[in-house]
């Protein structure tokens, strides 16, 4: 028993640690606090779609319901989707050009990097915004 | 029609809306008009959930799709992204591309009549792909469009080889830049949405739009549960048939002349 609470408390303590500076990285200020990741700033929109807190700890279930619902369902309301995200979120590299989530400072990796966390949406998804359709129609009624 | 068109909702709305408009203006005086969307034949509002009221289906006149002509192809590939730069590795031969829609060319040895079509996923009512998918994956939307949830798609190609008109196709390398309202990925079977992203915005899919502007204007997109969309007129008044048809797998895809 008591060797069983040595190895847990530890890691409680640990990953209190770590959502305490998860927590603390959320504004720029915080940014040199030896392990809070450097969270980029929107790049635009006052507030997120929901509250920060919510948003940090939801947003895997949100994408995902959404995900469902748009597949399955067809709707394709744009709040809640990962699109969204990109709207507003993407960070813009050196060349001016948005990064994609193969850079270190695509804004989902800033934190998934810090928490090991791995997703694979943009193993299929783009990471960048935009999204006009390839194929336009000239006329606009037929 | 005073207001200027949307940008994302051309073509199919405002069809439906002149039509819904021309049908308000004659029961108003009868009655309140209370319509849906539906019943006007209007495109769904973007976070409505399709159903099986509509069922949408694309009739193709063969006798009118010239041999050569590959403009619904070009769109295809050009709107999904189905492009060899985009293929990160390049280790597979371009024959193991993705096909969404392919032009196949019949002959009539006896008679030598000769005809070229198109031919994608049909949309089938009773789609194959379906029954033999392990995950689930492979399903078919309310509204008849036979799509790949690729969230749930595990590689296995079981439909691959369960699919009669070889519409399905994997994916053996990974992608990059894909477009943002297709995604695309490796390790994953795929074949054509019918422009699913297009259809919920009230659009009609980039083939049938090509077809219609660069081609010979041979193929129809609509609701064929709708009485008096286009194409339900067409297969109404005319001998249309499926791409075996003994299959019984009731194609939403319906070909003419052949």
């Amino acid at each position: 028993m008591t060797g069983k609470r040595g190895i847990t408390s530890p890691l409680r303590t640990a990953i209190a640690v770590v959502v305490l500076a998860l927590a603390a990285g959320a504004t720029p200020a915080a940014a040199g606090d030896d392990i809070a990741p450097d969270v980029p700033e929107a790049r635009k929109g006052e507030h997120c779609v929901k509250p920060v807190p919510y948003m940090r700890r939801n947003h895997m279930d949100m994408l995902k319901h959404k995900r469902d619902k748009t597949m399955h369902k067809g709707q394709r309301k744009k709040k809640y989707s990962l699109k969204r995200c990109m709207d507003c979120h993407a960070v813009k590299g050196d060349d001016g050009d948005f990064v994609t989530a193969k850079s270190d400072k695509h804004f989902c990796n800033v934190c998934h990097d810090t928490a090991a966390v791995n997703p694979d949406c943009f193993s299929c998804h783009a990471s960048t915004p935009g999204g006009e359709l390839k194929v336009q129609s000239k006329e606009a009624s037929r | 029609m005073t207001e200027a068109p949307h940008n994302d909702t051309p073509a199919l709305a405002d069809e439906a809306r002149r039509r819904f408009l021309k049908r308000a203006g004659l029961t108003a005086g009868f009655s309140l008009f209370a319509g849906s969307a539906l019943a006007a034949g209007l495109p769904k509002a973007l976070d409505e959930a399709t159903s099986s009221e509509r069922r949408w289906g694309i009739l193709v006149d063969a006798g009118k799709c010239p041999e050569g002509c590959t403009a619904c192809v070009d769109a295809c590939f050009e709107e999904m992204g189905i492009e060899g730069p985009r293929v990160g590795d390049n280790h597979s031969r371009p024959d193991q591309d993705s096909q969404w829609i392919r032009k196949v060319s019949l002959k009539n040895e006896d008679t030598g009549h000769a005809l070229a079509l198109p031919v994608m996923c049909q949309h089938c009512t009773y789609p194959p792909c379906v029954d033999v998918c392990p995950t689930g994956a492979s399903f078919k939307r309310a509204d008849g469009i036979v799509l790949v949830d690729r969230h749930v798609c595990i590689g296995c190609r079981y439909c691959i080889m369960a699919c009669p008109y070889k519409a399905r196709c994997f994916v053996h390398e990974a992608i990059h830049d894909q477009e943002p309202y297709m995604p695309r990925g490796k390790g994953t079977a795929e074949g054509c949405t019918m422009c699913v992203h297009r259809i919920d915005h009230g659009m009609k899919p980039a083939c049938v739009v090509a077809c219609h502007e660069e081609g010979a204007g041979a193929m129809t997109f609509g609701d064929t549960n709708d009485p008096e969309s286009a194409i339900a007129g067409k297969l109404r008044d005319n001998t249309t048939s499926a791409i075996r048809a003994d299959l019984g797998t009731e194609p939403g895809i319906r070909y003419m002349g052949i």
